[in-house]
């Protein structure tokens, strides 16, 4: 019987081969996938064993981290004014996971990024507890201080950058929440809450959310116009008639009350008063695709905007003509993020150049070093220097004498547009009021702001933006302008 | 001149007779208690910082109960395999430092707690569950004078046998299985584990018999012998019946077990192949037939094609567990080497992470290596069975020895692959390792018995009795 059993033998160093074969490939070939799957909860628990590194603005953390005497998580994430700065941190909730610059950087915070291993070497040897790194953004405290309490108990949004770098330098959304409610592992009912809440107060609203850009797209029209040579300079009339039937319809394109000036007016004019028939037409005359050329130079259509946390798309979406005139007054298809807009104020202001906004300036090792710098870099040239000064011209002549006079610093050249963009069915829900702007010093322009407020009850009239808009963006450029001497 | 002839004798046989490798065992088994001891200590100093407090009474512990070990196979069975106590004593004692170190899980605590019910250390019952273990031990290898007495009771243990396998279904299911006895004051005891034993005693027993009649006095039949029915009949019969129960009970990792003891033996015994061909075929037919019918196996199988559907959302209906996404995540965050004794989350898989999916705690906090290296054990203690099975003198011998030690390996191969996500999760006990009675005292009743077996078979041959022709030729002289 001995040939049997030597087979029965070879069998069970079969099965026992088989069982080696497959903890191989599950301990050595799939581990790493099944180490960082993110149902691991291992993941979360190491993720919260040690205090997370920081946040940091203008020098000082504003994100801390909490003891809780958990089983599973040692240490809970807490914010310092976590409204304000939530749009800029996201959250980092040991159950719903970590958003924007808690997740993009989350390596980094948590002492695993591979730029650490020596760092994490050294404390490992010396035996100390694994530390995380640093973010160091390039925000600035009080632009966003005047930014979020600008906004108060409206709901809006506000995105600041500085034109000649592209820095981000304020990011606010309201109504906001504060991460830290959200961070621990019993937080279930807060998160239900914010949810649920129909204000959605976890949307962030200066980069993830679009809206018709209404009359502050008009700065994009006049700039398409004058890079096509449509008009010799912005004082040039415009042969537009009053009043101006939209192309290949009946339908006739009213301004916002009775403004004479429109008929034949000047671009200068046109953007003061803000005529919607004269930039109509602009925008009839030059076409779709040129309309949209321009646009997309601005970042419109680029679903690959990061600052590294992912902006939404802004779109300017091929149309018919009646939808493309619409579109050339920002009230048609054509849809903006408030960064967006900043980034058509901070391209007019940097001299045609626009610059890739960035909100992470630095990342930097436990011990201080420095592992990562970012560079301003160029995004695109939307247009040349000479359009440029053309429309910082006549974007300051609306706020000195136009519909954005809100807007107005002592002894500082501002420049800006407001809009009023209307939206819901027939035109029936409350407008969004808008106003994007610039501040020039002798150093070239610090700051460029995008304003705006969903829902406001104000009369409907173009001057909205610049009641309820403009002053927020006023007070926000006054806060770089300050803190920048 | 005539030669003068030699006056001593040369026989091939030494009296000395073959080395008792009694000391090698000594040897070893020193070494299988020091290594769970550096284990606790190893958990104490990653859990508290400080070597636990029980080390001393532990260590001591595990060393007295392999030292009687030790001492009664000395007197007892004195030639018997010198490796299959010391791999069980170490399987037994890195077992009791996994089931100590998820004692002290405060995630496993706060979990009974939340369910209502108070959470007890399980180290201290495991203990006294192996201290039964080795006292079955020691009876066994005292009192079984010869395991051919065994034997005799072939009859008798078919009918334990399905005594045990029907036992549970009289008492209540636990965990979506009817494999428990539940006695008052004692506890549960899974009468599956005891039987898996005394079915391979019957399956011998009868197969020794009845080996002839079915290897030979067969018909053709489609280029396969048949074996008479009244030859096959009650093998097949009881088989079936035990299948039925189990299937019925819901326990399919001991229906598989059984049905492949139930192969090998009869390969054995009959040395053809067309057994292995029957096997299996019939194997295929009932997993089609159960597979289909039985909504358990069925979410079984379902679980183990898609571990990880429990997370999704909308979550399968059959996706009632997340134990075996818990147990490949276990074995994924452990890697090469390990987390360590004690610094893993094994924990996670929750109240079966010192049971039925404890290798995945091993293969947590000691890795790729540690794991292999319970596997190669495991492996090892199998082919020492079989080394005794082919050195056994006696076909009972051997066919017990193959069918314990083959049930052996197939019982590993079923958890272990079980966890790992190899084949559908069943549902049994890793050997020696797990947290359970039946399971620690029935194996070590099972190692008793191989080394009874090979004791027989490596005790030398009894010296040949004086043989006349060696004598001194007389000379008769004219």
């Amino acid at each position: 019987m001995n040939k049997p059993v030597r087979r029965i033998a070879i069998f069970c160093g079969l099965l026992v081969l088989a069982l080696l074969i497959r903890d191989n490939w599950l301990q050595f070939v799939q581990a790493d996938e099944l180490k960082t799957h993110k149902k691991n909860r291992r993941v979360d628990i190491a993720r919260y064993s040690q205090p997370r590194g920081n946040i940091i603005v203008d020098g000082q953390a504003i994100t801390g981290s909490q003891e809780t005497g958990g089983v599973d998580f040692k240490y809970k994430r807490t914010y310092k004014n976590g409204d304000m700065w939530a749009p800029v941190t996201g959250r980092s909730s040991q159950v719903f996971g970590a958003t924007q610059l808690e997740s993009i950087y989350d390596r980094v915070l948590i002492g695993d990024d591979d730029r650490l291993f020596f760092n994490r070497t050294v404390d490992m040897i010396t035996g100390k507890g694994k530390k995380g790194g640093d973010v160091i953004t390039t925000l600035n405290s009080k632009a966003q201080e005047a930014a979020f309490k600008g906004l108060g108990d409206k709901k809006g949004a506000v995105a600041a950058l500085d034109p000649r770098t592209g820095k981000i330098l304020a990011l606010a959304s309201t109504p906001s929440y504060d991460p830290s409610k959200i961070a621990g592992a019993n937080d279930g009912e807060a998160w239900t809450a914010l949810d649920k809440d129909k204000n959605q107060p976890m949307l962030n609203r200066a980069l993830r959310q679009t809206y018709p850009p209404g009359s502050t797209f008009k700065v994009v029209t006049a700039a398409a116009a004058l890079e096509d040579g449509l008009y010799k300079d912005v004082d040039s009339k415009t042969n537009s008639p009053l009043p101006w039937t939209l192309p290949d319809t009946v339908t006739p394109l009213d301004n916002e009350g009775n403004l004479p000036t429109c008929k034949d007016g000047t671009l200068r004019e046109a953007l003061r008063i803000s005529c919607n028939t004269v930039f109509g037409k602009v925008s009839a005359d030059l076409g779709n695709k040129k309309m949209m050329a321009m646009a997309e130079k601005f970042g419109f259509n680029n679903k690959e905007i990061f600052t590294p946390v992912r902006v939404e798309q802004s779109v300017y979406p091929k149309d018919n003509r009646p939808q493309n005139a619409m579109a050339g007054i920002g009230q048609a298809s054509n849809r903006a993020t408030p960064l967006q807009m900043a980034m058509v104020a901070s391209a007019v202001a940097n001299n045609g150049k626009l610059m890739e906004p960035y909100m992470v300036d630095k990342v930097r090792a436990p011990n201080l070093n420095v592992i990562e710098t970012h560079q301003p870099k160029e995004m695109s040239q939307p247009f040349s220097k000479k359009t440029a000064q053309q429309l910082q011209s006549i974007m300051e002549t609306v706020v000195q004498d136009g519909t954005g006079q809100n807007g107005q610093i002592p002894n500082v050249t501002v420049g800006g547009k407001t809009g009023t963009a209307q939206h819901g069915v027939d035109n029936t829900a409350n407008p969004y009021a808008w106003f994007i702007s610039y501040a020039k010093t002798d150093n070239g322009s610090p700051v460029a702001v995008a304003v705006v407020i969903e829902g406001s009850d104000t009369d409907r009239s173009d001057i909205a933006g610049g009641k309820l808009a403009a002053p927020i963006a006023k007070s926000v450029m006054e806060a770089v302008l300050k803190t920048s001497k | 001149m005539p030669s003068t002839p030699s006056t001593t004798t040369t026989t091939t046989i030494s009296t000395v007779g073959p080395p008792s490798r009694r000391n090698t065992e000594l040897a070893l088994l020193a070494f299988a208690v020091i290594l769970p001891c550096f284990a606790y200590a190893n958990v104490g100093l990653a859990l508290d910082g400080e070597m636990p407090s029980g080390m001393l009474g532990y260590g001591l512990g595990l060393g007295l109960l392999a030292g009687v070990g030790h001492l009664v196979v000395r007197k007892f069975a004195k030639y018997a395999d010198p490796l299959l106590l010391p791999l069980a004593t170490l399987l037994n004692g890195l077992g009791l430092v996994m089931i100590w170190r998820l004692d002290q899980s405060e995630r496993l605590a706060r979990l009974a707690k939340a369910q209502g019910f108070t959470f007890q250390a399980s180290a201290p019952n495991q203990l006294l569950f192996s201290a039964m273990g080795i006292a079955l031990f020691v009876g066994v290898v005292i009192f079984l004078k010869d395991h051919r007495i065994l034997q005799r009771y072939t009859y008798i243990s078919m009918v334990v046998a399905l005594v045990l396998l029907v036992a549970p279904v009289f008492f209540p299911g636990k965990f979506g299985a009817k494999i428990w006895i539940t006695v008052p004051g004692l506890g549960s005891i899974q009468p599956g584990e005891f039987a898996k034993i005394i079915i391979a005693i019957f399956f011998a027993g009868y197969l020794m018999v009845k080996r002839d009649a079915l290897a030979l006095a067969s018909r053709r039949f489609m280029g396969l012998y048949l074996p008479r029915g009244r030859d096959l009949g009650p093998i097949l019969v009881v088989w079936a019946l035990s299948l039925m129960i189990l299937v019925f009970e819901t326990d399919l990792g001991s229906s598989l077990l059984f049905f492949g003891m139930f192969v090998v033996m009869l390969y054995v015994a009959t040395e053809r192949t067309s057994w292995i061909v029957f096997g299996l075929l019939m194997s295929a037919g009932g997993a089609a037939v159960v597979g289909s019918f039985e909504p358990h196996v069925k979410v079984r199988v379902m679980a183990w094609l898609h571990p990880f559907a429990v997370y999704d959302t909308p979550r399968p209906s059959w996706a009632t567990t997340e134990q075996i996404a818990q147990a490949l995540f276990a074995f994924g965050s452990g890697g090469v080497f390990g987390t360590g004794w004690g610094q893993g989350a094994s924990d996670l898989i929750q109240f079966a992470a010192n049971s039925d999916f404890i290798f995945a705690s091993f293969g947590e906090e000691l890795g790729l290596a540690g794991a292999m290296g319970l596997l190669l054990i495991y492996g090892l203690i199998v082919e020492r069975g079989m080394r005794t099975a082919l050195a056994a003198r006696d076909p009972f011998g051997k066919l017990l020895a193959t069918g314990l030690s083959a049930g052996f390996g197939i019982q590993v191969f079923v958890v272990a692959g079980g966890v790992m996500g190899l084949i559908p999760l069943t549902g049994m006990t890793m050997p020696f390792l797990a947290q359970g009675g039946s399971s620690v005292i029935a194996n070590w009743a099972l190692i008793a018995i191989l080394i009874k077996i090979s004791d027989t078979a490596r005790r030398p041959a009894p010296a040949p009795a004086p043989s006349t022709d060696a004598e001194m030729t007389q000379v008769v002289r004219p």
